[in-house]
């Protein structure tokens, strides 16, 4: 090739190549710019909505008086049952997988089967639930049978969550503490739980950041889109002081809230249910945010 | 000094138990593949599976009820080929970029939001696709209907870019440096060197990223149920409302739904429908994750 | 090939052959343990010399497909602590290990000491500090952290965190003390303290010692041992094999004609 053809083509790559760079710059930026713009947008809608008032008044027919009371309160039950289910669940098994299971046929199959879940539609969890918690077991459409439901959901993040903050642990620290005559359970529970705390922590709020955005499987396992009382609450005034009856009552979540009012036709509804958007956006950016804190400050600690 | 016995009894107890625990997913696995196929029998008992898979009207709580799944599932398919027109192109030259060119400081910004992306709860992507882009979207397409499977399907693929872009990302990073850099000694450039040598060595892991964005948007349901609108509809007409399985059976549960009703088992149908449906794509993308390790 | 040592053994070894699955990685080794004494063991990379010492504490149980032949007797009961019968945990009671590469636990100074203590179910504060001070002291450690006792163990330097190893391995009072290459990773001002250190040691207890630095076994050890592909080609007090060495291969090793 002659000189003169061989730099005009040297531009055209290099004009390609710039031009790629300009495209993949912005289409990064839609990232972020689609993100700000929906905040902005549910802002727009539902801040003025965000009162005292708002979070302290049930749902009512008239959208003026109606309010996300029993909704965070269910949110906040739930959850507690949730993290119940999957944090000792997800924990003890990503344990085992890590320090106990040996290469074999049991453990290749419970591998496949967690990694297989994760990839299964919140909807079918759902399904599950309804067949199996509500009418089997007959736990019913209850705070306990969301609360199993949502920790199923995130049993797989949990365990995931688990099993690479042990394998993060140097295998010297290990033998160090065999070496010193310690059971294996020891060695688990002096050395490698303590260290591996942090980032399983993190992967806990991760997942429990995203059982708080969880509508279609709570829908389905019967969560009444119109609550207007407050499930029993746990504090009893007679001896033994704790009562377990909320974790059988109806309930609602802030999600299934939203939805109900997106579901309305008057646009005063459309205005409550970007404020409940925004208390709910709100709730998972700050948990996934600590989550991120949290995670910084751990490896801050502990340096491999 | 001897160990008692009772430390090694507590030792194995402890062993079974966290055992017991990592059984559980397969137990999970079990129970939701059980339920379905249970469910679903019982459906196919009163419905015929040649209506079911030929049938071209999902009426089943009219009088004179017709069960042809095909409706729900070309509504699925039309809002899920929306999403991934917009996610896998995006994703994948996000990731391209994020991957050959962005420099640390900016992947240090970036990633992070793509994750805050991911962390958006979709009922809140769902207000977006009905209250905010479909007004736009009905400027520029004065018949699009207010439920309609466009708006979604855009929001879905926005929603689905953090899976694919952080994937293909992770592929890509995995191609070894000195691969690229026989490309760049020929002279190419960065374009040239990652979309010819990158892209290709990092196939099975990109392959792999696609199926998980085609798989989370089969599967959302809130979005959809939203904005896409709650009728069955055979049409592949995205300005039209379309049901999708998922937005069926939310659909369903919302009323009362007494156990053992025809009604009830219509939604376990949709259900496997859907199951076999994200079942066969986990395998394919399973398949493809074991090339890459193959391959390296 | 064996000298047998003039002082009472601490342990004796007997016909060892071990396998990694089906390679076999230790040949016939038959080799006394003197008590009260530092045997060293040399040898070129991987002829077996750690194979041979993680043996003595059953580290290789901790991993699948590993398989013991033959036996190491422990003085003075007796105990074949190679046997299947023999629970590893009993044995590593008895003997302890200092590693290779520092590795201190994410935990205090004390608390790394007194984790060994803990584990035998001493709970008692009083006891525990007791402890923890002679070991760190054995350890000539003691001067250096007693004022940061409870400080993290990562805040010391290199060659502080390997003696804190060796005070962990102390606190115990072990019967034997292994030492797998302790100053590989540590710098030549580091590494003299802790030779010194060894040498104090064995007025107290038996040693045993891997090292790739044949200066290092020279200098400390009264025994050693010469191995070479999995088997021991020459063993005897460490004078006579370092000036009058009886066979042809340790000749060669020692006078740095390969290895």
């Amino acid at each position: 090739m002659e000189t003169g053809k061989i730099r005009k083509r040297i531009a055209l790559n290099r004009f390609r190549d710039h031009l790629f760079w300009i495209i993949g710059l912005l289409s990064t930026l839609i990232g972020f710019v689609l993100l700000f713009t929906l905040i902005i947008d549910l802002f727009i809608d539902g801040f003025p909505r965000l009162t005292l008032q708002f979070f302290l008044s049930y749902p009512s027919r008239f959208p003026e008086k109606a309010g996300i009371l029993s909704a965070w309160v269910g949110t906040i039950l739930v959850m507690i049952v949730t993290a119940a289910t999957a944090v000792p669940l997800g924990i003890a098994a990503g344990i085992y997988l890590e320090e106990y299971g040996k290469k074999n046929w049991l453990t290749h199959l419970i591998e496949i089967n967690m990694n297989n879940l994760a990839g299964v539609p919140s909807i079918i969890y759902g399904l599950l639930a309804l067949a199996f918690f509500v009418y089997f077991l007959k736990f019913g459409e209850s705070i306990l049978t969301g609360g199993l439901t949502l920790g199923l959901l995130i049993l797989p993040m949990v365990v995931i969550a688990t099993r690479e903050s042990i394998r993060a642990i140097p295998n010297s620290i290990r033998e160090a503490s065999y070496a010193l005559g310690a059971t294996k359970w020891q060695t688990i529970k002096d050395h490698i739980l303590p260290y591996s705390f942090g980032g399983i922590l993190t992967g806990v709020i991760i997942g429990l950041s995203r059982a708080i955005g969880e509508t279609a499987p709570i829908i389905t396992v019967g969560a009444l889109t119109f609550i207007a009382f407050l499930p029993t609450s746990p504090i009893s005034s007679e001896f033994p002081f704790l009562s377990f009856k909320w974790l059988m009552d109806p309930f609602t979540v802030m999600p299934i809230q939203m939805f109900n009012w997106i579901s309305r036709p008057q646009t005063a509804f459309h205005i409550n249910a970007a404020a409940a958007g925004i208390a709910l956006l709100l709730m998972t950016l700050f948990m996934n945010g600590f989550a991120i804190y949290l995670r910084y400050r751990f490896r801050k600690r502990i340096k491999w | 000094m001897k160990r008692k016995l009772s430390t090694k009894i507590k030792e194995r107890a402890i062993e079974n138990l966290l055992l017991l625990s990592a059984l559980s997913s397969i137990f999970i696995t079990v129970s939701i593949v059980f339920i379905l196929f249970y469910e679903a029998l019982g459906f196919f008992k009163d419905v015929s599976l040649w209506e079911f898979l030929t049938g071209k009207q999902w009426t089943p709580l009219f009088a004179q009820p017709k069960f042809g799944i095909l409706p729900l599932v070309t509504g699925t398919l039309l809002v899920t080929g929306i999403a991934v027109l917009v996610a896998l192109p995006v994703g994948l030259i996000v990731a391209v970029y994020l991957s050959e060119y962005a420099p640390f400081k900016i992947k240090e910004v970036v990633k992070p939001i793509l994750e805050l992306l991911a962390a958006v709860p979709t009922v809140v992507y769902g207000y977006f696709a009905l209250l905010f882009l479909t007004p736009i979207l009905q400027k520029f397409i004065p018949n699009l209907s207010g439920f309609n499977a466009l708006s979604p399907g855009i929001i879905m693929g926005i929603m689905i870019i953090p899976y694919v872009s952080s994937v293909s990302e992770d592929a890509m990073k995995a191609v070894p440096m000195h691969i690229r850099e026989g490309s760049y000694a020929m002279g190419a450039t960065k374009f040239q060197t990652a979309f010819k040598v990158v892209i290709p060595s990092a196939f099975s892991g990109i392959a792999a990223a696609f199926i998980i964005g085609i798989s989370r948007a089969i599967g959302e349901t809130m979005v959809v149920a939203i904005a896409a609108g709650m009728m069955p509809n055979l049409t592949l007409n995205p300005i039209e409302p379309i049901q999708t399985l998922t937005a069926y059976i939310v659909g369903v549960s919302l009323g009362d739904v007494p156990h053992g009703t025809l009604e009830y088992k219509t939604i376990f149908a949709a259900g496997i429908t859907l199951f076999l449906m994200t079942l066969f794509l986990n395998i394919l993308g399973f398949w493809f994750r074991k090339r890459i390790r193959e391959v390296y | 090939m064996s000298a047998i040592p003039s002082s009472p053994l601490k342990a004796e070894v007997k016909k060892l052959n071990f396998y990694y699955n089906l390679v076999q990685a230790l040949k016939d080794v038959n080799l006394p343990i003197a008590e009260k004494r530092i045997t060293a063991l040399i040898g070129p990379s991987g002829c077996g010399k750690t194979t041979y010492l993680r043996c003595f504490n059953r580290m290789h149980d901790l991993y699948p497909g590993n398989r013991y032949e033959g036996e190491i007797i422990l003085y003075p009961d007796q105990l074949n602590i190679i046997s299947p019968k023999v629970d590893p945990i009993e044995v590593r009671m008895r003997i302890s290990m200092v590693f290779q590469k520092p590795n201190p636990f994410p935990k205090t100074v004390f608390e790394n000491v007194a984790y060994g203590l803990r584990v035998r179910g001493e709970t008692r504060r009083n006891l525990l500090e007791e402890k923890v001070e002679k070991a760190l002291k054995q350890a000539a450690l003691w001067g250096e952290v007693k004022d940061r006792i409870h400080d993290l163990a990562f805040n010391l330097s290199g060659g502080q965190q390997q003696r804190l190893c060796i005070a962990r391995a102390l606190a115990t009072n072990p019967e034997i003390l292994l030492f797998d290459e302790p100053t590989s990773a540590l710098d030549p001002t580091a590494t003299s303290k802790i030779e010194e250190l060894i040498m104090q040691l064995k007025k107290e207890i038996t040693i045993i010692i891997v090292t790739h630095n044949m200066q290092q076994a020279a200098r400390v050890s009264d025994y050693t041992a010469f191995m070479y592909l999995g088997e021991i080609i020459e063993f005897d007090k460490t004078d006579k094999v370092f000036t009058h060495p009886s066979i042809r291969l340790t000749e060669e090793y020692i006078t740095g004609r390969f290895g």
